[in-house]
């Protein structure tokens, strides 16, 4: 795009932009080492993650106030009034996804001494390998402005939510099984809708990022998963 | 003048057609341009310019100075006629019936399309006589009957708290944004239909500026505005719909709340976020 006749401007858009990576960055390797910590059942891992949790609050509340800053400063207009509202929401997203994240942690902290059931965790990787890519393909999308590969995003979130659906079901299989395998089993429960949760995350990116571009909010309904878990399979 | 409203949104009047939306007296076109081009002597000013201005709403023109903006406003009530080696080819419909043609009575067209410009132009009169002067140019009213006038004229304008004890002194002795608001009493004083504003807020301080878009804002319940202005955050601000404009011709327009969040077009888009040339 053109630059704008301010160049100070422009750095400022530019910053914003490179803060929202840089929160991306971190968010994914809070996911990947919570999903570690989890598996591995690796307590310290865990606690890093919960550690890493104040840097991705922190870069939000920068973007924050850098938008804000650049829209009492410059009264934005078009793209660029666009470009803060979305940076606005997106680094709310990515927050939300380092908490999620952190959840997850604190979860393998806690079950880490009680280990038992490790095929329980296998859905889960799924899961979590899914919603990786997701995270990494709109993030990717939102810095390069890409509307289809964040609509593809935004269509593929429909099979996070199947296999959210047939973890659970797994997950109250293996309860059923063996009463003692409750507690262990119902922390994998939060981690998955976690993990399920982010994926709305994802797409409110995606959709951001359509807007972004378009200056349009998709007008398509969200794709739903299969089944409504909510008071039982 | 007639009023041929019916041909001014192109219905013949005896056409059969579904009945119009129930708002559709708010979107009624008030002045129709089609097809305006603009000569300044062999300079082409404006190409081929066609937009709406639709009943009651503020429409804003913008864009780089020279665009044609200005031209295309003072077109609207023929000021243009004032200077020789001008001329404009088109039509201006207002109300349906061309104001462009050769022999209008053009004291009439000003009484209803009235002009406020950049700079408050004052007459070196008292406040009273600055606001009945244009009265008494168009009718004759008595005394009382005029005072009357001059009061509304001036609450209109949202000056008469600030003047009602200073009528006999000198409008020069106003604030730069006080003058502007007495201009716009003035020119609302005679009972136009359409006011035009030529950049009414470059020369008035911030507080001055927010008073004018109150008044303008009261004032399209009343009366169909246009205005041109540099300050793009005044259009969005004030205005319905806006014309983008450049190089004399017609780049863009629509509803002013799409214009400034998502232009169709790449021109306005860099022009309103500031990345022209």
């Amino acid at each position: 795009m053109t630059d704008h006749t301010v160049r100070a401007y422009d750095r400022e858009l530019d910053m914003l932009g490179r803060r929202i990576a840089e929160m991306g960055g971190i968010a994914e390797q809070m996911l990947s080492e919570a999903m570690d910590a989890l598996s591995n059942l690796d307590a310290g891992l865990g606690r890093k993650v919960v550690a890493t949790d104040a840097r991705l609050d922190a870069l939000q509340r920068e973007i924050e106030n850098d938008a804000i800053l650049t829209i009492a400063r410059r009264q934005p207009l078009a793209v660029d009034l666009r470009e803060c509202i979305a940076a606005i929401r997106v680094s709310g997203d990515l927050e939300r996804v380092g908490d999620l994240a952190k959840n997850i942690a604190k979860r393998a902290v806690k079950i880490a001494a009680e280990a038992r059931l490790p095929r329980a965790i296998v859905g889960i990787k799924s899961m979590h390998e899914f919603a990786a890519l997701q995270l990494k393909d709109v993030l990717d999308a939102y810095a390069q402005r890409d509307i289809e590969r964040a609509r593809a995003v935004w269509a593929r979130d429909v099979e996070l939510d199947a296999l959210d659906d047939s973890v659970f079901r797994d997950l109250l299989t293996f309860m059923m099984e063996d009463p003692r395998n409750i507690t262990f089993c119902t922390h994998l429960l939060f981690c998955s809708k976690n993990i399920e949760r982010i994926g709305d995350h994802t797409t409110n990116i995606a959709e951001t990022t359509i807007y972004l571009v378009t200056g349009e909010a998709p007008q398509m309904e969200r794709p739903k998963g299969v089944t409504d878990k909510v008071g039982g399979p | 003048m007639t009023a041929m409203s019916a041909q001014a949104s192109g219905v013949p009047a005896n056409s059969v057609t579904a009945a119009p939306p129930v708002d559709a007296a708010r979107r009624s076109v008030k002045i129709d341009v089609r097809n305006v081009d603009f000569y300044y002597g062999q300079h082409r000013a404006l190409k081929n310019i066609s937009l709406p201005l639709h009943t009651n709403e503020v429409t804003a023109f913008i864009g780089p100075s020279g665009c044609g903006k200005s031209t295309l406003l003072r077109i609207l009530n023929r000021m243009y006629d004032l200077y020789p080696g001008q001329r404009a080819t088109g039509e201006v419909l207002l109300d349906g019936e061309n104001t462009l043609r050769p022999g209008l009575d053009l004291n009439l067209l000003r009484s209803k399309v009235g002009m406020v410009f950049q700079k408050p132009t004052p007459f070196p009169m008292s406040i009273y006589e600055n606001i009945a002067f244009g009265i008494r140019l168009y009718e004759k009213p008595s005394k009382s009957e005029l005072d009357g006038r001059v009061e509304q004229a001036l609450r209109g304008a949202a000056l008469w708290e600030e003047v009602k004890d200073k009528l006999s002194q000198s409008g020069l002795g106003l604030s730069g944004g006080q003058q502007q608001r007495l201009c716009i009493a003035r020119t609302v004083a005679i009972q136009p239909e359409v006011i035009l504003f030529d950049e009414p807020c470059s020369a008035l301080d911030p507080i001055s500026t927010a008073k004018v878009e109150e008044l303008i804002d009261e004032l399209s319940e009343k009366y169909t505005i246009a205005i041109v202005t540099h300050n793009m955050q005044q259009a969005a601000r004030v205005s319905q719909y806006t014309a983008f404009m450049y190089l004399g011709e017609l780049i863009e327009y629509g509803p002013t709340n799409h214009l400034f969040t998502a232009p169709e077009k790449k021109q306005t888009q860099d022009y309103i976020t500031g990345r022209f040339g």
